[in-house]
C-alpha cells in the first residue's frame, strides 16, 4: 500500500496542492509534508494523495547513465568475445 | 540524455537489457561469495518485485531471498481489526482506511464483510479525503483507522494537523502505525532466519532518512542498501551488497539517491513528533509483542483518540491466527508461503485465511499471483 509514484508538478495552487501528472493521470497531491520549495515540472514522489520528497533529476540521470555505460561495457565485451572465439576456432587453425 | 522526462523514471529502471546486464554481473560475482547470501527483503514492495519480474530466477541459487515483515496491513493482528470493526458498528458512524485493510480477515469477520451488512465502512484513496467527509457529515462520528510505516505516518500526522486547525470535532484517529527498525531487530533477536543482508525499503527512508538503518551494519554484520522499488533498482541494490561481501566490506548504502538522503524528510519527521509517540506494546500478527515497534496520539490529543474515547468498548484479549496459518513463520523469515499446506488451496486472494493472501503485497499473495517459486 506504501508505493510511492514519481510524478511531475503541472500546477500549484494558493492553498498549497500541486496538479501532478502520473504517466498521463492527473491527480491533486498536497505538499504540506514538503520543506523545500516545489516549481512546476519538478518530480515528486506522490504517497496516498501527499507529496513526500523531491526527486533529485541529477542523480536520476547519473544512474540512468551508469545503466547506459554498463549496457555498452558489456556489448563491447561480448564483441570481443566473438571476435576471440573466432581467433581461436580449431578448425581455422587447421586449415 | 540531458533532461529527465517523467517515462525515463518508470522505463529507465525497468529496460529488460539492462536487467540482463545486471543479472549478468551478479552471477559473475556471486561466484567468488564465500557463504551464500540469505538476503532479507523487509518490505512486501521488494518481495512484489521480485516476483512480479521473475527476479528470482535470473540469479544463482546462492541468493536466497527472506521476505521480509516490511507490510503494514500484514502485520495486523486480529485484535486490532476486531477493533475497527467494534468501532465500525457504533451508532451513527463512519469508519475510514486505507487500501488492503478492508479485506483482511479478524477473529470472526472483516471490514469488507461488515459493510456488505450495511455498516457505513470507506477505504479512502488519500487521509485527506478523512477531512471532507467529515465536514459533509457533522452529525456522525468518522473514526479514521490509520495504517502505515513511517511511510504513510506522517499523512496522517497532517491530516491532525489540518483537523486541529480548522477546528473539526467529529474525527477520530486509531492509530496504528509501525516502525520498521524495531520489527528487523525483533528477527535478528531471534536469530533463527540467519539473514546475512538486507535490502531496505527506499520509501521508508524518503521520509526517516537512511540513517534509520545505520545501526544493523554494526549490530549484526550485515550490509544494509537502501533500494527503489523497480526491477532494476532491487538488481542493483542485490549487486552492491554482493560486491561489499567480496569485498569484506558491511555498510549501509543507498542504492536510491533519487530520493533517498541519510537524514530524510525532516519536516515530515518534525509532523510526526507533534502528534505521536512511541507506544510501549504493540502485537505483530504472527510474530508477537515488539516493544516501542508503533506508535500511539501523544497525551495532549486524548480528544482525537478513538483508542481512548471509545475504550471501554473496544476488545482488548490478544487472538491469535488460524492454526494452519503461517504467515507468522513467513514473516520471520523461517518459511516460504509454499510451505504452507493451505496455500492456493484453501487460502487464496478471494478466500484468504491469513493477511499475507490478502494483501497486494504480502508474500503469500505475490507468490500465489505471480506463481510460486521454490
Ligand atoms: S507498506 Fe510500504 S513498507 Fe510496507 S510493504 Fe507496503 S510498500 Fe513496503
Ligand atoms: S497461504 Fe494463507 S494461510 Fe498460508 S500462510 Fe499464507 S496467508 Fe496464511
Amino acid at each position: 500500500m506504501c508505493l510511492s509514484i514519481p510524478s511531475k508538478v503541472v500546477e500549484i495552487d494558493e492553498c498549497n496542492m500541486a496538479t501532478v501528472d502520473t504517466m498521463g493521470i492527473k491527480r491533486h497531491v498536497s505538499l504540506d509534508l514538503i520543506a523545500d520549495e516545489i516549481h512546476i515540472g519538478d518530480y515528486i514522489l506522490i504517497h496516498v494523495g501527499f507529496a513526500m520528497n523531491k526527486i533529485d533529476e541529477e542523480e536520476a540521470l547519473q544512474s540512468l547513465e551508469l545503466y547506459r555505460e554498463m549496457l555498452e561495457a558489456m556489448e563491447e565485451e561480448e564483441r570481443r568475445q566473438v571476435i576471440e572465439s573466432d581467433d581461436n576456432c580449431e578448425n581455422r587453425t587447421q586449415a | 540524455m540531458s533532461e529527465l522526462q517523467l517515462k525515463d523514471l518508470y522505463d529507465g529502471f525497468r529496460d529488460p537489457d539492462v536487467i540482463k546486464a545486471l543479472a549478468k554481473s551478479i552471477i559473475d560475482e556471486a561466484k567468488h561469495l564465500k557463504e551464500p547470501l540469505k538476503l532479507m527483503e523487509v518490505c512486501g514492495g521488494h518481495t512484489h518485485t521480485i516476483m512480479k519480474y521473475g527476479l528470482k530466477q535470473l540469479l544463482p541459487d546462492r541468493i536466497d531471498f527472506i521476505h521480509g515483515p516490511g507490510c503494514p496491513v500484514c502485520i495486523m493482528p486480529k485484535e486490532r481489526i476486531d477493533h475497527a470493526i467494534t468501532l465500525a458498528q457504533m451508532s451513527d458512524t463512519i469508519l475510514l482506511t486505507l487500501g488492503d485493510m478492508i479485506r483482511v480477515p479478524g477473529s470472526k469477520s472483516s471490514l469488507a464483510v461488515e459493510r456488505a451488512n450495511g455498516y457505513d465502512i470507506r477505504a479512502l484513496y488519500s487521509p485527506l479525503d478523512a477531512l471532507r467527509i467529515a465536514r459533509e457529515n457533522p452529525d456522525k462520528k468518522v473514526v479514521f483507522f490509520a495504517i502505515g510505516f513511517e511511510t504513510t505516518t506522517p499523512m496522517t500526522a497532517a491530516l491532525l494537523e489540518l483537523v486541529e486547525k480548522q477546528g473539526i470535532t467529529n474525527l477520530y484517529f486509531h492509530i496504528n502505525h509501525v516502525l520498521v527498525p524495531p520489527a528487523v531487530d525483533a528477527i535478528m533477536a531471534d536469530g533463527q532466519a540467519k539473514i546475512n543482508a538486507f535490502i531496505g525499503p527506499a520509501h521508508v527512508s524518503v521520509i526517516s532518512g537512511a540513517k534509520i538503518y545505520q545501526p544493523l551494519p554494526e549490530k549484526y554484520s550485515t550490509p544494509v542498501v537502501v533500494s527503489g522499488f523497480e526491477p532494476i533498482d532491487v538488481l542493483q541494490s542485490i549487486l552492491m551488497i554482493v560486491r561489499q561481501k567480496n569485498e569484506a566490506r558491511c555498510e549501509m548504502e543507498i542504492q536510491y539517491s533519487r530520493s533517498v538522503t541519510l537524514e530524510g524528510n525532516t519536516k515530515a519527521q518534525e509532523m510526526i513528533e507533534k502528534f505521536m509517540e512511541p507506544r510501549v506494546h504493540f502485537r505483530w500478527r504472527g510474530i508477537g509483542d515488539i516493544p516501542y515497534s508503533a506508535l500511539a496520539l501523544k497525551a495532549q490529543y486524548a480528544a482525537y483518540d478513538a483508542e481512548k474515547i471509545f475504550a471501554d468498548i473496544l476488545p482488548t484479549e490478544p487472538i491469535d491466527d488460524h492454526k494452519l496459518c503461517i504467515c507468522g513463520t513467513i514473516l520471520k523469515g523461517l518459511a516460504k508461503p509454499n510451505d504452507c499446506q493451505v496455500f492456493g488451496t484453501a487460502c487464496t486472494p478471494n478466500t484468504p485465511m491469513g493477511s499475507c493472501m490478502v494483501s497486494s503485497e504480502g508474500a503469500c499473495n505475490a507468490y500465489y499471483r505471480y506463481g510460486a517459486i521454490k
